[in-house]
């Protein structure tokens, strides 16, 4: 088995190198492989310089960033709410984010510098999170932590629908649509800069809770009797999921499905266990967020076909597929 | 000999009502203690309060311990047998080496191959936990908690939903690790099994201990009908007590 798992998580490394390198190869100007990565290592060639090292390098590590982000947290939710069917987005963080960087294109905040609509996301997740843990309390109940998810979900939906309802300018209400609808093109370094410290804040906070998911399998109480801090579990898990999903919605936008499908793909082959599950989904999100975003810019190139829209595409399908097996395992 | 855990004027509430009553115990080492009573009673909740799960107040010589040390302890095997995950059955029993960190991966094995053997996993030890029967499931739990190597085992209605063999089997564990020196707390409803296998039994009525010590003086004709509202056949042979509930007694 051990054997096995650290072969499941070198493959996928290696998938997450090979996608990472088709990244920065693939999109709209035809450079050679040569020249790009000429360009890339020694700087050769001015504009080939400028595309693969200021266009195409940062959408390739916010791939890896962003996928990362969505697959761990997505499997620590699971794991921490003991159901397959849980998502990064269940405790409101990704909904309020998007609160945030819409507010910022709606007020004209996000033309006036560039990284006003990250940070307004950033701020919408904190906020999310503070409201959350305020409302759950320190103790907080998985159950209430969820139904707090829930409603701060839903009233940030509502608010953003609100600003959109409200939006006298069509021009910026098809801006936040698009935004919304998630996506790495055109995005800098800035943004790299922006969401890598939560992101690998995240990811560091999670190695925390690596145990006690695996202890959860068991139950509650089974797992405090064998000495899991429940509730720092929570707390650490809340916090990175708050984090990590929070700066990859202010960098990407909504980007759906992915932190969902991941860790189901992957767990049998972990053999289920909570922990070994963390280092392969925030690899396989990786993968799968690369391989997407590959996909939008091969199949069309000139329609800018949003990345959020594509995983959405593919992974309901797979959702519904999963709902028709679990039914048959109920019955 | 010194007791593997001592509770004195031990009390949990909730809001104002006590659920367990000023409870004291003092378990020794090599006892298989049955917790008796009838629903309500405080079993669970006397039991989660041991293992620090619940506050409480009084003394709980487990209470000092920090929650690591506590569960190098005692190990809790629930009565929901709940595995969230389709883990195989062996690694399902290695969860119980969480507490001991410090352990080599050799004593891991060690203590891990023990467990399987001891509760006869040998076959299903590749099978997805969850695909297995009740009974199976059962004791999967139950050589997870002994693969935690704690001296004290509390077991919360280990036999409820099992056949007969199954319940039997489970009843020979516990009494066969009480014998080799363990201890073993167990929450039960079968008062013919308690009978026949504990050493010990411990009645609890509306949150306080009412009755302590070897099976045939806590199963007095009295404590039945106080306690439990019940009239009952008890023969007490050589091969073991026979305990036969007849009627409810009215209320």
């Amino acid at each position: 088995m051990t054997r096995c798992y650290s072969l499941i998580l070198m493959a996928l490394f290696a998938a997450v190198l090979v996608l990472f390198a088709g990244s920065l190869l693939v999109g709209p100007a035809a450079i050679g492989l040569g020249d790009s990565l000429a360009a890339l290592f020694r700087g050769e060639g001015e504009m080939v310089t400028l595309v693969m090292r200021e266009v195409r390098l940062p959408r390739a590590i916010l791939g890896v960033l962003v996928g990362v982000a969505l697959g761990l947290s997505g499997a620590a939710m699971q794991g921490l709410l003991r159901n397959p069917l849980a998502e990064p987005g269940l405790i409101g963080t990704s909904a309020s984010a998007a609160l945030g960087a819409v507010l910022a294109l709606q007020t004209g905040l996000a033309a006036a510098f560039a990284l006003a609509l990250p940070l307004a996301a950033l701020l919408g997740a904190l906020i999310s999170v503070l409201l959350i843990l305020a409302l759950a309390g320190p103790r907080g109940a998985i159950q209430t932590l969820i139904l707090a998810g829930i409603g701060i979900s839903a009233l940030a939906s509502a608010l953003t629908s609100l600003v959109l309802n409200l939006s006298p300018n069509p021009f910026a209400a098809s801006e936040i649509m698009f935004w919304m609808m998630g996506s790495l093109a055109d995005r800098s370094m800035l943004h790299v800069g922006l969401a890598a410290p939560f992101i690998l804040g995240g990811m560091l906070m999670m190695t925390r809770a690596w145990r006690g998911l695996d202890a959860l399998t068991l139950g509650e109480d089974a797992a405090a009797s064998m000495g899991v801090d429940l509730m720092r579990l929570r707390l650490w898990v809340v916090f990175a999921t708050a984090a990590m999903v929070g700066a990859a919605t202010a960098v990407a936008g909504a980007i759906g499905f992915v932190g969902l499908v991941v860790p189901h793909l992957l767990r049998r082959a972990v053999g289920a266990s909570p922990a070994r599950l963390l280092p392969a989904s925030a690899l396989g999100g990786a993968a799968v967020v690369l391989a997407a975003d590959i996909v939008v810019r091969v199949i069309a190139p000139d329609r800018d076909l949003k990345l959020g829209v594509l995983t959405a595409l593919v992974g309901s399908p797979f959702f519904l597929h999963l709902i028709l097996r679990r039914r048959k395992d109920i019955a | 000999m010194s007791p593997v855990l001592q509770l004195s004027s031990l009390s949990v509430r909730r809001g104002e009502c006590p659920v367990v009553d000023r409870a004291d115990l003092s378990v020794a080492a090599g006892e298989f203690v049955g917790l008796l009573g009838p629903n309500g009673a405080g079993k669970t909740t006397l039991m989660r309060a041991i293992l620090g799960l619940l506050p409480s107040s009084g003394e709980n010589s487990l209470r000092a311990l920090r929650p690591e040390a506590r569960a190098r302890h005692a190990a809790f095997l629930p009565q929901e047998r709940e595995i969230a995950w389709p883990m195989p059955a062996e690694d399902v029993v290695a969860l119980g080496r969480m507490p001991h960190p410090a352990a080599t991966p050799a004593q891991n094995r060690a203590a891990i191959e023990r467990a399987i053997a001891e509760m006869g996993l040998e076959g299903l030890r590749h099978r997805p936990a969850t695909e297995l029967s009740g009974g199976e499931k059962a004791r999967v739990l139950i050589a997870r908690a002994l693969a935690q190597e704690a001296p004290v085992l509390l077991a919360d209605e280990p036999t409820a939903g099992l056949d007969p063999a199954a319940q039997i089997s489970v009843m020979e564990v516990f009494a066969a690790h009480a014998r080799a020196g363990g201890t073993v707390i167990a929450s039960l409803h079968d008062l013919g099994l308690a009978a026949r296998h504990c050493t010990r039994l411990v009645l609890m009525a509306r949150g306080r201990i009412v009755a302590d010590g070897a099976p045939r003086d806590v199963l007095s004709p009295e404590n039945l009908a106080e306690v439990f509202h019940l009239r009952a056949h008890v023969d007490w042979r050589d091969e073991g007590p026979i305990f036969q509930p007849l009627s409810v007694i009215g209320r």
